[in-house]
């Protein structure tokens, strides 16, 4: 398989200013060797999805602490959809009960973490996700 | 006095400092010895032994390390009352008044908040204290399609006077002091309150409260900004003017360091930045020529209460005398009210653990005893469910009930600052303030606090401190119940949520349709332009701002109106 490295955007959807996670998370995938793109504070769903398209991501990675995830995951992954981008990864964290974290993940989201995550289950799932896609594609 | 008595008093003197020198110096060969005993018993525990902040701390303390017998005992901490205020910020602390027990609360509409004010306040709750949801923070009306998905859902959705009329139903403002989580559009959450009251019958002058109204700290860590740095500090100085005269008892800012250490500054970042976020207020008012000592006394400010504990009372401590002697000895203010450093605290939820919650309950008994042997005036508890969602009723009565337990049965509260005179908590007090002063230094010399907002400076330092302890985290240097370590029983933490229907949002945007029906849209409109005057001519917005309250104009359409002119603060961003 030939080395390239992931493309990760990381993305503060809605008017949430609590970046603490995301800019924890976008340095520790940085670190790890991914290609990491921060889209700043109060984007909204259309923002970060433009963005996801021209930078041509393999993951887009969602922090949320407002309690708007049930709105703002589905609509990220939906507006994907329609730029037929849907081989993009969409996962992420925050302030989510469980029950929402498997309501998200039966529409289509991928995992999500929620507080106490070490970033070193974050980056194994994101590089395991990418083979994983990638050996399918080999297929 | 004749020469004689002279002398013997000089060699009495004398010989009083040889026995000292002497004593210390026995003093430091008996440490000598105990200490090398203890460096050869070589086995340690694998953890950090710093603070949390990173602070080096030693394993014992003696009188070596403070200066109790100081003969500036008087200057450098006093009695409680008095400069410096090291030992409190009153007299009698909490035997005449416990602090104000005021726990933080939003969520849904103005009429599900007021109940659960209501709830609060029947609990024994002392003051009330309003988390706005998204959109009002950042200056949305609830139907305007930014706010779609977040109308009410992590605090209360407030959109003009008639959401505030509501959200203050029943409940006197005359004998209930309400505190206000808002700063990017405080001015305009002010004077919805300050409207509220009138209607009430309350004289504004009695009123008393708080507004958080410290937008340095949004742009350094909280990030709910509106307005670009200038307009924003002009407009906070307009509420200090109109306050000073109108609403003399109502505390015009709360000046926090909470939003700066929950980011992941260190306890030593959260003390200087915040006092120089406070120094930066104290200049830009007496720029515009107002005198100290008529605003000064109305400041008031908010720690954030961690994890590591002694290092959360010698912050206290610490703040206090930072604060007094920069107010009295740089900003010439003559009064003591000017000089005292009167603060709010909230246990640190970023310290919650989504793992085993019940544990929470634990973690928060701790950080409120340390807040109050820290000396503060009023605190909230955080409730165990908060890594999840807002509190239950039933999690927001235990968090209060924590309170009253250490206030009532603990015996905590009866002698003041009672960890004065320890000598780790003396040491580390002073060893804060050293590096505090090094800090407000090294934010001099980049061009002061608006300067380092706008290089990054401070968003840079508060991340790499987060960066850092998390690595801490994951290599087990830092142990944290339940996520690296005690993780038996995670699985079975299932616990009751609060949960905000889809239907709030929905009845919010109802409610808005009908009074923008219901109102006078000439009345607004005028009002509305009387206020982008205001704004062109750089007129203190406070008057034309009430009127158009009083018109019920929104909280967007004024917003816009200020919007216009000012344009919007842009992020430096960076990770």
């Amino acid at each position: 398989m030939t080395e390239r490295k992931i493309r990760v955007l990381v993305g503060k959807p809605g008017l949430d200013g609590h970046d603490r996670g995301a800019k924890v998370v976008a340095a520790a995938l940085r670190d790890s060797g991914m290609e990491v793109i921060y889209t700043g504070l109060h984007q909204t769903p259309d923002d970060i999805v433009r963005a996801a398209i021209q930078e041509d991501v393999d993951v887009v990675a969602l922090s949320i602490l407002s309690g708007a995830h049930m709105t703002l995951f589905p609509k990220v992954v939906k507006l994907l959809r329609e730029e037929g981008a849907d081989h993009v990864l969409v996962t992420g964290g925050g302030i989510i009960p469980p029950e929402d974290m498997d309501e998200l993940q039966a529409a289509g989201v991928g995992r999500l973490f929620g507080p106490g995550t070490a970033t070193a289950d974050a980056v194994s799932y994101i590089r395991d996700w990418f083979e994983a896609s990638r050996a399918g594609e080999e297929d | 006095m004749d020469e004689g008595r002279g002398d013997a008093v000089l060699n009495g003197l004398v010989a009083e400092n040889e026995r000292l020198e002497a004593e210390v110096e026995r003093l430091e060969r008996a440490l000598a010895v105990w200490l090398s005993e203890y460096e050869e018993t070589s086995k340690r525990r694998d953890i950090a032994f710093d603070t949390i902040s990173g602070t080096p701390v030693k394993p014992l303390y003696t009188p070596l390390d403070i200066s109790v017998s100081d003969p500036d005992y008087l200057e450098s901490a006093g009695f409680p009352g008095q400069y410096p205020f090291l030992r409190g910020p009153y007299a009698t602390m909490y035997r005449t008044r416990l602090w104000t027990t005021r726990q933080f609360a939003g969520f849904g509409t103005a009429e599900e908040t007021n109940e659960r004010f209501k709830y609060l306040l029947n609990h024994g709750q002392m003051g009330l204290s309003v988390a706005f949801d998204f959109p009002t923070l950042m200056g949305y009306d609830s139907d305007d399609p930014r706010s779609e998905g977040e109308v009410g859902v992590c605090g209360v959705a407030i959109s003009s006077l008639a959401d505030m009329e509501l959200l203050f139903d029943g409940i006197p403002l005359s004998d209930v002091s309400v505190s206000m989580t808002i700063n990017g559009p405080a001015i305009l959450l002010y004077c919805f309150l300050l409207v509220t009251a009138e209607k009430q019958g309350v004289a504004l002058k009695e009123l008393r409260g708080t507004i958080q109204n410290d937008i340095l700290k949004e742009f350094m860590a909280q990030h709910a900004w509106i307005f670009p740095t200038d307009p924003a500090l002009k407009i906070i100085t307009d509420v200090f003017e109109w306050s000073s005269k109108h609403a003399p008892k109502f505390n015009t800012i709360s000046i926090s360091g909470y939003h700066i250490r929950e980011a992941g500054s260190t306890a030593v970042q959260e003390l200087a930045f915040t006092l120089k976020n406070g120094f930066t207020y104290v200049e830009k008012a007496i720029e515009r020529g107002l005198d100290v000592d008529e605003f000064a006394p109305r400041l008031s400010f908010f720690w954030d209460v961690h994890n590591d504990f002694f290092e959360e009372v010698a912050k206290f401590r610490a703040a206090r005398r930072i604060w007094a002697r920069h107010m009295r000895e740089k900003y010439g203010a003559r009064e003591p009210e000017s000089w005292r450093l009167r603060t709010h605290a909230q246990t640190a939820g970023v310290s919650l653990m989504a793992q085993q919650p019940e544990n929470n309950i634990t973690r928060v008994a701790y950080q409120a005893l340390a807040a109050v042997l820290g000396g503060t005036q009023s605190l909230h508890t955080n409730a165990l469910d908060e890594t999840l969602a807002l509190p239950t009723e039933r999690a927001a009565r235990l968090a209060l009930r924590t309170q009253q337990i250490l206030a009532y049965e603990t015996g905590v509260p009866n002698v003041i600052d009672p960890l004065a005179g320890s000598y780790y908590v003396e040491r580390l007090t002073d060893t804060m303030e050293e590096e505090a002063e090094r800090i407000f230094a090294e934010i001099d010399e980049l061009g002061g606090v608006v300067r380092g907002i706008e290089e990054g400076y401070f968003q840079r330092q508060i991340a790499e401190s987060a960066a850092a302890f998390q690595r801490e985290v994951e290599e087990n240097r830092r142990v944290i119940v339940g996520v690296n370590a005690f993780t038996e029983g995670n699985e079975d933490s299932e616990i009751e949520i609060l949960r905000i229907t889809p239907e709030t949002e929905r009845r919010q945007r109802e409610r808005l349709e009908e009074l923008r029906e219901r109102r006078d849209a000439k009345t607004v409109e005028r009002a509305l332009g009387r206020l982008e005057d205001a704004v062109r001519a750089e007129q203190n917005l406070m008057e034309p701002m009430l009127d158009a309250v009083r018109a019920y104009a929104t909280l967007g359409e004024m917003r816009q109106a200020l919007e216009r002119v000012y344009g919007r603060f842009r992020e430096p961003i960076f990770f």
